[in-house]
């Protein structure tokens, strides 16, 4: 049985600093109550680790719109104009990730991996201060894991042992994140009780979630 | 956009239609990679790769029946075709890097004789970032670019060397733009085809690489 939490409650001990994770593609997938709530909050200096930079006015995006992430790690950062106006005035880094190197860096950080090889990025920008491997005669880049203080990840239902169901195309980062952070937070839709979800239907499992957030908690 | 650009984008998106075989899996960049999908063969099975998550990428949904649980690379609300399938983004990059995507059809800022691509930068300028290019001209087993021959300001995308930040080294197999279908050969930049309404010099004049002219250039 996880804590169960609004969404208020489950951001309440997020440092100012602290490096967060959040699953979502362009918003869809994306635990927008957590976001908003971190957002109301006034948390700031936050590390930012998720694949695109959003919309100006969804999820994630909002923060970096209102100045609060001082770091960005993204694949993406096209469709929210403020992320590339703070990257280009200096006011927010932002490193840009691959998006298939991103989220096996991810993936690395939550399965006790050290790193893996990727030929992506040989050859470009990517490639600098990376170590380069020849394996079989092909060139490839040793990228390292990625972890994070907080995971905010999305569900459409789970159930109070933490057990999702992330529908159709809104597992994307979800997953993987959930694996790799501390303190893993799953926003969802709908909450039932154990032994309601069919085990079959689960695709991220409970035990790397550390707390529910439900609006209807009660 | 006016009807006589339209058209040479329809072009472009018909004649790299004509590049996918039966049974491809095939991913289509945001842009005009993506008019590729109002053509395809109805003779043909093909599915759309997308990258944030599934295979059998369908068109854009009647108003009023959008499921904000599927979108594209884009974040529009698109549909899944019957046979589709959905997984979360490390399986999606792992069929795409384990070279199990059999086309890609990617936009470009330049190309160059060696098959170098730059798509993702202008250095203080344009910034959209590197999304899944960079592992899609890697990893998928084809790469067609889908452009116009010259910039806006009229200057060839086609260079010797390209002077932007590269996507990736030696991996573009096809250029089709509105004036020419350029193959990226061993012994360089092989034109092929020309569209119907240009000449071979013309294309040469607007190309800033070394263009190796087929004996039979056909028209498309």
């Amino acid at each position: 049985m996880k804590k169960i939490l609004t969404p208020e409650e489950a951001v309440e001990n997020i440092h100012d600093g602290a490096i967060i994770m959040a699953g979502g593609f362009m918003c869809c997938g994306q635990a927008l109550r957590l976001a908003d709530a971190l957002l109301a909050k006034g948390s700031k200096d936050l590390t930012l680790i998720t694949n695109d930079a959003g919309f100006p006015d969804g999820g994630m995006g909002k923060l970096i719109v209102a100045g609060r992430v001082k770091h960005l790690i993204a694949s993406h950062i096209g469709l929210n104009p403020a992320a590339g106006q703070k990257m280009n005035s200096g006011e927010m880094r932002v490193d840009l990730v691959p998006q298939g190197t991103l989220v096996e860096r991810i993936r690395c950080g939550g399965a006790g991996l050290g790193g893996f090889l990727t030929p992506t990025g040989v050859g470009t920008a990517v490639e600098e201060g990376k170590k380069k491997i020849k394996v079989d005669g092909r060139d490839y880049l040793l990228e390292t894991p990625l972890k994070a203080d907080f995971g905010f990840i999305k569900a459409n239902v789970c159930d109070t042992m933490g057990n999702g169901f992330l529908a159709k195309s809104t597992k994307n980062f979800n997953i993987v994140m959930a694996m790799a952070s501390q303190h893993t937070i799953l926003e969802t839709d709908r909450l039932v009780k154990r032994g309601e979800l069919d085990p079959e239907q689960v695709n991220l499992p409970g035990v790397f979630i550390n707390a529910i957030a439900h609006e209807g908690k009660k | 956009m006016s009807a006589a650009k339209d058209l040479k984008r329809e072009r472009i998106a018909r004649r790299i239609v004509r590049e996918l075989p039966d049974n491809a899996l095939v991913n289509l960049g945001i842009g005009m990679p993506t008019l590729v999908a109002n053509y395809l063969p109805k003779d043909k099975t093909i599915f759309l790769h997308s990258e944030n998550g599934f295979i059998g990428l369908g068109p854009h949904p009647e108003k009023g029946k959008e499921d904000k649980d599927i979108v594209n690379a884009g974040g529009a609300p698109v549909t899944i075709m019957p046979g589709g399938c959905f997984f979360d983004s490390a399986l999606s990059f792992s069929i795409i890097r384990g070279g199990h995507v059999d086309v890609t059809v990617l936009g470009a800022l330049e190309v160059d004789e060696e098959g170098n691509l730059a798509n993702y930068m202008i250095p203080g300028k344009m910034v959209p970032g590197i999304g899944g290019a960079m592992d899609l001209v890697t990893g998928a087993k084809k790469v067609i670019i889908a452009m116009e021959h010259v910039n806006k300001y009229g200057a060839p995308k086609i260079l010797k060397k390209c002077t932007l930040p590269l996507t990736a080294k030696k991996e573009v197999d096809i250029i089709v733009t509105d004036m020419a279908f350029i193959r990226v050969t061993q012994n360089g930049l092989v034109l092929e085809e020309i569209a119907e309404d240009t000449t071979v010099e013309e294309v040469v004049q607007n190309t800033g690489a070394k263009l190796v002219v087929h004996p039979k250039i056909l028209e498309f």
